[in-house]
């Protein structure tokens, strides 16, 4: 009955035809319905796997919270999970610090090589490149422990200590009074006639931003500055800091935020960039007045992205970190720290066997949930601003 | 780069550029007179070489080895419209890029023969093409508002130029002149990206002329319209041909007939043996004379409508 094909039936104009005539065959349509099913397994396992981790996490994480004793996990002397100390905050602040620094190093060189990549490098030149970045973006991180452990803590950290970071912030101050100066110059000699609002927001923007580095200088300086206790180790001086295994991670990160920014430069059309170059920009123009604005949602979203990754990296933290098991609370980057990936997997190596009092195993699953919420919220966050420059274009 | 174009303020727009006041810019050798090579320019008339705006001659335009337009002779004359037809991939675009530079931006593109604007060897070395380009504006098919405010988006000439006193006047006066300032004088704040497809191709003609430029390179800017949208611009282009010279790339040859002074007719060649095909000028005259009594035989084909 199904099997009628078009040619079977005398097609007249004007004529209805049988439903048959549009109908397919029995045997294709069971196919496409096995093909279908198939798929959905495959969709279907994985989900399943997904809510089963998320489960156990949830389930212990919630042992955890439940029979927790709350004022353990505040203003506590630091992460002793051994002894019952489950001082949130120290994990935390070392995941920050980590974060941080991390995207100090991957956010300027990531954006920076995306933006060589996608607007400066000719064919060939990219063509080189971007495996390079890819082989780095395959470096495994615990070759980069090593590397953060044995290389920049005691070659880089510690030599920049303090001095460093004076430098750092009085080039910092110097650069902020000739910009202001410079505007001031301008105002004065109404050279500028933008809206005045428009100027106060970005002279906000830019006295914001500069505050906010000082505070950071500040706050570096205050609990600063490599300490000068010898621990008398031969090979390892000090076992590494948070700022050591930061730019670490940073390095891990900067493959992921430059592809990233990479594709939502690409994305932006080529006629932009024709279309400024013909009204008499240069490329420098193009990429600052067009090029970025055009693609800062995908920008942002390679910044958070980084943030994510950079939250979760756990072997440089882990080997370079300067810290193993427990750690004394710190806000130093330039003192061990245990970051919460690093406490997770520092506790649990080799065996499911975690030595400690009752809520010890739980306070890992704990740690656990906090990160994937984390985690989980910025690649939400994040997927929105993909899609944004999606819909743009 | 070298700034090798003399500054605005010093010329008196459709003057020809002499070689003293390039000097004054950059040590130039009599650069202007040893480029000044006899041309066997297609033109019927014979305004004075000096006076030209473009002296084209034996140019041909490569893409890596490919010669994609090959031998072009034009000359084009100050505060005119010029039309280039033709069939499609016989290099109209290719060309009029050529004008203002623009294929620099294709890497593989490579031009030789001369190109004088205004006397000056727009390919010598110490030409930089943004300075060209600030003079010799474009408009373009698809009419790629930034994203950002109206306003912006109009000052975004003069701004990258330098200026930043009297930029409202600049786009006050621009938009007038891109018969928009009505439309949207209201929500000059408001984004480009808003704007109906007839008023963002008026807003790259305002955009084009707020830098000041003095010629205009428009291709096919109504192929993506409406009729009426269509006649707006045709308008426009007739107003701005006062203070501008324009060359623009049609497909629409009632088009080319109504608004332009002259035609170029371009079309393809294809080589036997290797099947190239490379883009040839065949007839440039009078718009009036191509139309009704066309010299060439491939030309009266293409307007009868026989070919292409
Ligand atoms: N960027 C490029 N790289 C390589 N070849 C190109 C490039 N741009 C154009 N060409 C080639 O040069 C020739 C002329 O192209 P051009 O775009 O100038 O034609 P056109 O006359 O403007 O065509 P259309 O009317 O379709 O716009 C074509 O064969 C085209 O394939
Ligand atoms: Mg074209």
């Amino acid at each position: 009955m199904a099997d009628i094909g078009i040619e079977s039936q005398p097609i007249l104009p004007l004529r209805g035809i049988s439903i048959e005539a549009l109908a397919s065959p029995a045997r294709r349509a069971r196919k496409e319905a096995a093909i279908r099913f198939i798929f959905l397994l495959a969709a279907l396992v994985s989900i399943a796997i997904s809510l089963l981790i998320v489960l156990s996490l949830v389930r212990e994480a919630s042992v955890f919270a439940f029979n927790i004793d709350w004022r353990q996990t505040w203003g506590q002397i630091g992460w002793f999970p051994r002894q019952g100390v489950y001082d949130m905050p120290t994990v935390l602040v070392s995941s920050l610090i980590v974060t941080g620094v991390a995207m100090l190093v991957a956010g300027p060189l990531g954006l920076g090589s995306a933006i060589y990549l996608s607007e400066y490098a000719s064919r060939r030149t990219r063509g080189i490149l971007k495996p390079v970045l890819e082989i780095l973006a395959g470096v495994p991180s615990v070759v980069l422990g090593f590397f953060a452990l044995f290389f920049l803590s005691p070659q880089v950290v510690e030599r920049l200590g303090r001095n460093g970071w004076l430098v750092i912030g009085a080039v910092l101050v110097i650069a902020y009074i000739a910009i202001v100066a410079s505007w001031m110059r301008k105002l004065i000699k109404r050279e500028i006639d933008t809206p005045l609002s428009t100027q106060l927001v970005r002279v906000a923007a830019l006295t914001f931003s500069v505050a906010f580095g000082l505070i950071l200088i500040w706050w570096v300086l205050r609990v600063a500055g490599p300490s000068d206790v010898d621990n008398g180790l031969p090979f390892v001086k000090r076992g590494g800091q948070l700022a050591a295994a930061a730019v670490g991670v940073g390095i891990l990160t900067i493959p992921l935020v430059a592809s990233v920014s990479e594709d939502a430069l690409a994305s932006v059309p080529q006629e932009l960039r024709q279309a400024s170059a013909g009204l008499g920009a240069r490329k420098i123009t193009t990429t600052i007045q067009v090029v970025l604005p055009a693609a800062v949602s995908g920008i942002v979203a390679a910044f958070i992205i980084g943030v994510s990754r950079a939250l979760g990296e756990t072997m440089v933290v882990f080997m370079a970190g300067g810290a193993a098991d427990a750690a004394r609370f710190t806000d130093s980057p330039f003192e061990g720290g245990l970051t919460m990936t690093a406490a997770m997997a520092s506790l649990a190596t080799g065996t499911d066997n975690v030595v400690g009092e009752g809520l010890t195993f739980q306070s890992l699953y704990f740690v656990g949930f906090v990160l994937f919420v984390l985690t989980l919220g910025l690649n939400i966050i994040a997927g929105r601003f993909v899609n944004r420059v999606r819909e743009k274009y | 780069m070298v700034r090798l174009l003399p500054s605005k303020e010093r010329l008196s727009k459709g003057s020809r550029v002499s070689a003293e006041e390039l000097a004054a810019d950059v040590a130039v050798d009599a650069v202007a007179s040893e480029q000044t090579a006899p041309t066997d320019a297609i033109i019927d008339d014979d305004m004075p070489e000096s006076d030209l705006v473009f002296n084209v001659s034996d140019l041909s335009v490569y893409y890596g080895d490919f010669r994609a337009v090959r031998d072009v002779n034009m000359a084009i004359r100050p505060k005119e419209i010029t039309a280039l037809i033709g069939p499609s991939g016989c290099g109209k675009s290719t060309v009029l890029r050529s004008f203002n530079r623009m294929n620099d931006l294709i890497p593989t593109a490579r031009v030789e023969g001369t190109l004088l604007y205004r006397g000056v060897d727009l390919y010598d070395e110490r030409v930089d093409p943004v300075e060209v380009r600030r003079r010799i504006g474009m408009v373009f098919q698809k009419p790629n508002p930034f994203p950002k405010s109206i306003y912006d988006n109009v000052a975004y000439g003069p701004r990258v130029a330098g200026q930043k006193k009297g930029l409202d006047d600049v786009v006050e006066s621009s938009l007038k002149k891109a018969a928009l300032w009505d439309e949207v004088k209201d929500r000059l704040n408001e984004s480009a990206i808003g704007m109906s497809g007839g008023q963002q191709q008026r807003l790259s003609i305002a955009r084009a002329i707020a830098g000041d430029p003095e010629v205009l390179l428009m291709d096919e800017p109504c192929s993506a319209l409406d009729p009426i949208a269509t006649a707006r611009i045709e308008e426009l282009m007739a107003e701005l041909k006062d203070e501008y010279t324009i060359l623009i790339v049609t497909h629409n040859m009632q088009q080319a007939a109504r608004v332009s002074d002259r035609t170029a007719f371009y079309s393809v060649e294809v080589d036997e043996k290797s099947d190239r095909r490379t883009g040839i000028l065949v007839e440039y005259t009078n718009t009036e004379k191509l139309f009704s009594n066309p010299d060439d035989e491939r030309t009266e084909n293409y307007i009868t409508g026989r070919f292409g």
